[in-house]
């Protein structure tokens, strides 16, 4: 199927009424998901995961996708109001656009910020529109072998996902995969981990996991930390959101630059958004003519972080979903959702769901284009959400975070699980265990076990098929590459030393 | 108590220690290979190697790394008094049912936490309560456990 035949199908799933209003929640949701300072999409992802079980999977992925593009638009509302990024990727939209809203330009920051946002992230979805179905083509030839080379490489995209300490996201990610290899073991019955209990015969749903870990870890996070900003005043009235035909001048490359860096950052799987904002903006600020008045209020500073964060979106779902790798923990949770609606992630994907996928990238055409309605007009009412008092929102995540987790099992022993894995979540906050790789290991360790069992089940316990065959070499070749990326930096660290002393 | 002991990272390392020995010797207890192919303790057993080895150089890092002030003492005690507020209520919810259990849990934290005042507390808890079961048990149609009086 060619692009236009697909795009055109694509279309037709995405504009039935049923599919535009899930579309239309999921943006809506994802642009107070990013305005609120803490709730980030993948804790409301997980949230939400179990509430789609009756929707049909094309419309549960619309809705879940929307949610993760939208709350990049609605990130910047934070960061530009209160100097408090709503979203990660949207720390650095704080230097320039804070500093534009303290000049009275809110209105032309945050309608900047949109536009860019719709720019880029409609350029991130013709990159995917363009990329996945020949990367797709070429990944055709895949067998077992190849499979687990694939999950190994996922698995080692821990090291870019990695905060201050590579061993902690690497014990994360073991934990991850001992989650995730509880349970019956389907090749021998062999009960693993299950510490006698018939729940977790089946084992842990993955769900429960990451409400715990997201949504409930940030939650004790935020109780403990009772921060708050003050917010400036937003202009009510379009005309006063929309930005000068200056700023839009002085903008033109930064919506272009982000637009293409986002993209490309994207498609690296562990690299992120927050890297493809803060990429973009430095990029912006090395060839910018006034580099010293970054930082006090310049329109390209907000336009190129904006741009690069959205555009990303597009980029992080060419991996996922033509692969079956997901770079981050939001597409991680995306890939789980997948799983549990029973469809195969990767080469074949576009061939087996043409419908899904081609639905889902019209949908992202149409999402973009909500949001930038919403976006602009709409923005003041979206402010007033950083009113909301603590003592109100708290709660009532916990309360949806408990919903999620009865929809998959009504049980005490499930809100128990729910509350150990919240616990977990937040001491792995304090004591800096990044999330994502325990995110990784648990939805990458049952598949790539099986990979790795079918492989050597086909060479009848021979380890060499996993390097004799070609693509799977060149895979394992560039984990180990991946997995030489922190000591390359510290030799790069060390040379540095060395040059200043 | 000793310094060491107040060193999150030395604790989590132990825990985690703790962890990768039971994996290891639960792993060890199953097929390491079957005529078939890797068995179910293959698996197992590299991951508990590797969480072991790990963990320790954690410990043996932090241990040797200068001790630093935990930036959270004071307010830890309000997140824990949170966790156990979520515990209550999903023990709760056997007896009471989804409601009434998450209604308690925020007027418990809403004026136990956040110190504000009963009344606008009970108001909060009962729009909570009415707006999860009209969106969720009315319109979503999820099925949350009933309390004795049927909702």
């Amino acid at each position: 199927m060619d692009i236009a035949a697909g795009l055109a199908q694509g279309f037709a799933v995405a504009v039935q009424p049923l599919n535009l209003w899930w579309c239309f929640v999921g943006v809506f949701i994802g642009t107070v998901v990013g305005v609120l300072p803490g709730l980030g999409p993948p804790a409301t992802i997980a949230m939400l995961l179990p509430l789609t079980h009756g929707m049909s999977p094309a419309s549960a992925m619309i809705m879940l996708a929307g949610i993760y593009y939208g709350a990049k638009y609605g990130g910047s509302t934070t960061s530009i109001l209160m100097n408090m990024p709503g979203e990660s990727s949207s720390v650095i939209t704080c230097l320039d656009g804070y500093a534009m809203a303290r000049q009275g330009r809110a209105g032309a920051a945050l309608g900047l910020a949109a536009i860019a946002s719709f720019i880029a992230g409609t350029v991130g979805v013709v990159g995917l529109m363009l990329v996945a179905p020949p990367l797709a083509k070429l990944s055709l030839a895949f067998s077992s072998p190849e499979y687990f080379a694939l999950m190994a490489l996922g698995l080692s995209m821990v090291v870019l996902l990695a905060g201050a300490s590579l061993v902690k996201a690497l014990l994360a990610m073991l934990v991850g995969l001992w989650i995730a290899g509880m349970g019956t073991d389907l090749f021998s019955a062999t009960s693993r981990f299950t510490f006698g209990r018939a729940e977790l015969l089946g084992g842990i749903d993955f769900t429960i996991v990451a409400i715990g870990v997201f949504a409930i870890g940030e939650v004790l996070a935020s109780v403990e930390r009772q921060g708050s900003g003050q917010l400036q005043p937003v202009p009510r009235g379009l005309r006063n959101l929309l930005p000068t035909r200056q700023d839009l001048k002085e903008s033109r490359f930064a919506f272009a630059q982000g637009s293409i860096v986002g993209f490309l950052v994207g498609v690296l799987p562990g690299a992120g958004s927050t890297i493809a904002s803060l990429l973009s903006y430095g990029i912006e600020k090395a060839v910018s003519k006034h580099p010293e008045a970054f930082g006090t209020g310049v329109p390209e500073g907000v336009a190129a972080p904006e741009g690069a964060n959205n555009s990303e979106t597009g980029g992080a779902l060419v991996p996922l979903l033509t692969l079956g790798i997901p770079g981050s923990a939001t597409t991680a949770i995306l890939l789980a959702a997948l799983i549990l609606w029973g469809l195969r992630p990767g080469p074949l994907f576009i061939e087996e769901q043409p419908a899904l996928f081609w639905g889902l990238v019209a949908s992202m055409y149409i999402g973009n284009l909500m949001l930038l309605v919403l976006n602009l007009p709409l923005v003041p009412l979206f402010a007033q959400l950083l009113r909301l008092p603590a003592h109100a929102l708290l709660p009532l995540i916990l309360g949806v975070s408990l919903v999620g987790v009865m929809a998959v099992s009504a049980t005490v022993f499930a809100g128990l699980l729910v509350a150990v894995f919240g616990l977990a979540g937040w001491l792995m906050k304090r004591l800096d265990y990044p999330a994502a790789p325990l995110v990784l290991g648990l939805v990458l360790g049952d598949p790539m076990e099986r990979a790795l069992r079918q492989s050597l089940m086909m060479s009848q316990g021979d380890l060499s098929i996993l390097v004799s065959r070609p693509i799977s070499a060149v895979v394992l070749a560039l984990a180990a590459l991946v997995l030489l990326v922190p000591f390359a930096r510290r030799l790069n660290a060390m040379r540095m030393r060395a040059v200043e002393s | 108590m000793k310094a060491w002991l107040r060193n999150g990272d030395v604790v989590s390392g132990l825990v985690l220690a703790t962890l990768g020995a039971f994996i290891l010797q639960q792993a060890l207890g199953w097929d390491y290979l079957t005529p078939d192919g890797p068995g179910a303790g293959f698996f197992p057993r590299w991951y508990g190697v590797a969480m072991l080895i790990l963990s320790l150089v954690q410990v043996v890092r932090s241990l040797r790394a200068p001790a630093a002030q935990s930036a959270h003492e004071g307010s830890s005690r309000r997140a824990l008094i949170c966790w156990g507020a979520l515990v209550g209520c999903v023990l709760l919810m056997k007896w009471l049912g989804f409601l009434a259990s998450v209604a308690l849990l925020c007027w418990f934290l809403a004026t136990v936490l956040f110190e504000r005042r009963h009344g606008p507390a009970i108001a909060f808890a009962l729009v909570a309560a009415i707006g999860f079961w009209l969106l969720f048990d009315v319109a979503l149609g999820v099925s949350l456990p009933r309390g004795p009086w049927g909702i």
